[in-house]
């Protein structure tokens, strides 16, 4: 099935807007420039006992692998989001790349909490290697961040690793800690950069947001400005981030910011809670509220096209409409066009 | 407005529905007369629509299998078979689409094809099927009179609405589950009977797409689900399946899909394009489901206890087999016993209508 199928949904109902963006990409961009990978994120697959997990979430990653099968072209590569176990029980992690060993291009893996609070990523690294790196792409500069680190003193507080893991799992726990990427991995980005000339497109993918949305779920990076100042001499920065569950996008600096959607559940806006005032990216037009009739509504994964240094993000939701944020080189932000002129406009209530 | 709502209001009067059952909608489109549905019943048992005049509506449909053939697949001129389970003709007035994928509305737009589908009917055109009710001069004066129009004005969907109009004499309710549920007759069912109606509303999950409603139960959603039936025919190969696919024949839509037996499975996404539609079906009715075996979209479970192993596992016959990456959200384990299961068929088995058990005998 060819990209623009995946679509068909919107591209019917808004065939005119299809057209713009396809000019930009012969304007702007080589031909080599442009290349599509795909995205998929937060599995949370939870063991039960023995040979059983939870069904729903095993549902949403199976889908979600299957549905990017059908891709045509096949995307260059496919990264995972991180938080493929709910618990980081080693089952849930061997249950997990079980599932994802059926993809069919290259895959590469992010660390997610829920992947490394109980062990603190020992068997994550074992399967899967460094959980923070970089690689180059068709003349994109990739790095992968670990954001879900927080300092030594809360780490070592708990009475069992178990006690550290569900309360990290929690999203709303008070006893949580603010994730940070940690002074060692910003001196690694800093060398890391350093070959790269300023014209360079730069794309970092980190599990949470690298943005200060909202401390109280941990929506949030605590160090996240200085990680842009390690940026800002970059003309063309992105950041796209999991952990949220839900379509956010944004634009600081020279940074566009653009989140992945889960395969097992959305959460809510932050906003939509009393003691989170404002706290959504301004320039997202939030997701509809989920059907709770309709287990894998909300829920689904996404492929990026990658043009001009720049990156649209297609979310292929089941049983829902499907939306694209693009980036809008005129305004210079992401927005979604197709999806802020719906004549029903989003439910902001929870 | 007022002349739809009167035109309703007549109809009703010859159809008063059956218990359990609905009134039952009449478009406007198309407003139901005795001598048109008198036609439609000429027309429906009339084999000379098929390229060699064997195949009739009633081959596949037949009046004494509940108006299905009881086969896997339906069988069409020279013994040559499609890819899907003929379903029954009971009630299919209520539903808001039609065959399993639900490519068409309403059942006029549905009666048309089956005399053009190659291994069905055989014939290449509709204009062959027009030319065969212009050759006939009963026919001709029929079409005239219950249409008010002339020789010249009889097209293929005078034959589509005249077939609906019968068809819509074709509902059935008054079953014992009528009669307990509705009627309130406490002991219209058995003791197992009601631990099997018990099962259906809780732990088997059934009505959650075999719905009932408060005053009448049409037992489906008119909703499109993967239960995982038929995933083994695509599942090696289903991405170069849809490559296949999207290099059909697309003037001849209906034939490319339904005699490719794995673009068969691409079920409602074929309709929809929509990936999370790929093996998607319509939920049938299970009023009658005793008689209308075998079961699912391509007649693969003989049995109504194969048909509840099946959703039992999470949509598949045993616990080992894979499952398909695409099926509903609603399909899990049920966890459901040996007991249950029977518990539950024979709840199925109290769906019959009393109509359909005095013809049987």
């Amino acid at each position: 099935m060819n990209r623009r199928d995946f679509l068909a949904t919107s591209a019917k109902l808004t065939a005119l807007a299809v057209l713009p963006m396809n000019i930009v990409e012969v304007a702007a961009a080589k031909e080599s420039d442009t290349f599509t990978f795909a995205f998929i994120s937060d599995a949370h697959l939870q063991h039960i006992k023995g040979t059983r997990f939870v069904q729903n979430w095993d549902k949403g990653l199976k889908m979600a692998v299957a549905q990017c099968n059908l891709l045509d072209p096949k995307p260059d590569f496919i990264i995972f989001g991180g938080d493929l176990a709910q618990l980081g029980k080693k089952e849930e992690l061997d249950h997990g790349a079980q599932i994802l060993s059926a993809l069919r291009a290259p895959v590469k893996m992010m660390l997610g909490e829920h992947d490394y609070y109980l062990d603190l990523g020992e068997n994550w690294q074992k399967m899967f290697g460094d959980p923070y790196y970089s690689f180059d792409h068709k003349g994109v500069h990739f790095v992968v961040l670990n954001s879900i680190l927080v300092d030594e003193e809360w780490i070592n507080k708990w009475p069992t690793p178990m006690d550290r893991m569900q309360t990290m799992a929690g999203l709303d726990d008070p006893n949580g800690s603010p994730f940070m990427v940690g002074s060692r991995q910003r001196e690694w980005l800093k060398k890391d950069l350093a070959k790269y000339s300023d014209d360079t497109p730069i794309v970092i993918f980190s599990h949470s947001p690298l943005q200060k949305i909202y401390k109280g779920w941990n929506f949030w990076t605590e160090d996240c400005e200085e990680i842009y100042k390690i940026v800002k001499r970059f003309k063309k920065v992105n950041v796209i981030y999991g952990h949220v569950h839900q379509i956010q996008y944004n634009k600081i600096g020279n940074i566009a910011f653009n989140s992945v959607i889960s395969t097992a559940w959305p959460w809510p806006y932050p906003d939509s809670y009393a003691k989170a005032k404002r706290v959504v990216p301004k320039m997202t037009i939030k997701m509809n509220r989920a059907d709770p009739f309709f287990e894998r509504d909300a829920t689904g994964w996404q492929f990026i096209d990658v043009h001009s240094g720049r990156v649209d993000v297609n979310y292929i939701l089941p049983n829902n409409k499907n939306r694209t944020v693009r980036y809008n080189f005129k305004k210079n932000r992401p927005e979604d066009k197709d999806f802020q002129n719906c004549p029903q406009p989003p439910q902001i209530h929870y | 407005m007022r002349k739809f709502t009167l035109s309703l209001i007549a109809v009703v009067a010859i159809n008063a529905a059956p218990l359990g059952l609905p009134d039952l909608q009449i478009p406007e489109a198309n407003p139901q007369t005795p001598q048109k549905v008198e036609l439609g019943k000429m027309l429906f048992f009339d084999p000379r629509f098929s390229a060699d005049g064997t195949i009739s509506c009633a081959t596949c449909h037949d009046p004494d299998k509940a108006f299905t053939d009881q086969l896997p697949v339906s069988v069409g001129i020279n013994g040559k078979k499609g890819t899907r389970n003929a379903p029954t003709v009971i009630n299919a007035a209520y539903f808001s689409s039609q065959f399993w994928d639900g490519r068409v509305p309403t059942l006029a737009e549905q009666a048309k094809f089956p005399p053009i589908n190659p291994v069905e009917g055989g014939l290449h055109s509709w204009d062959e099927v027009v030319a065969k009710i212009k050759a006939d001069p009963n026919y001709v004066k029929l079409f005239t009179k219950v249409f008010g129009i002339t020789k010249d004005e009889i097209d293929i969907d005078h034959f589509g609405f005249a077939i609906e109009a019968f068809e819509r004499t074709i509902i059935m309710g008054d079953s014992r589950f009528d009669r307990y549920y509705f009627k309130g007759e406490k002991d219209a069912l058995s003791e197992r009977e009601k631990r099997g109606f018990a099962l259906f509303l809780g732990k088997g999950r059934c009505v959650e797409c075999h719905t009932i409603s408060q005053n009448y139960a049409l037992f489906t959603n008119d909703k499109f689900h993967n239960l995982g039936v038929g995933w083994k025919k695509i599942k090696d190969d289903l991405a170069s399946i849809l490559k296949a696919y999207e290099q059909r024949d697309k003037l001849h839509e209906e034939e490319a899909v339904l005699l490719n037996e794995k673009f068969s499975e691409l079920g409602r996404y074929v309709v929809t394009k929509e990936i999370d539609d790929i093996g998607a079906f319509k939920t049938p009715t299970l009023r009658n489901i005793e008689l209308t075996f075998p079961y699912m979209h391509d007649g693969s479970l003989q049995t109504l206890e194969e048909v509840i192993v099946w959703y039992n596992n999470g949509g598949r016959l045993s616990p080992t087999d894979d499952r398909s990456s695409f099926i509903d959200g609603g399909i899990r384990e049920l966890n459901l016993t040996g007991e249950e299961i029977e518990d539950l068929v024979a709840f199925l088995k109290t769906l019959t209508s009393q109509s359909l058990k005095k013809d049987k005998k």
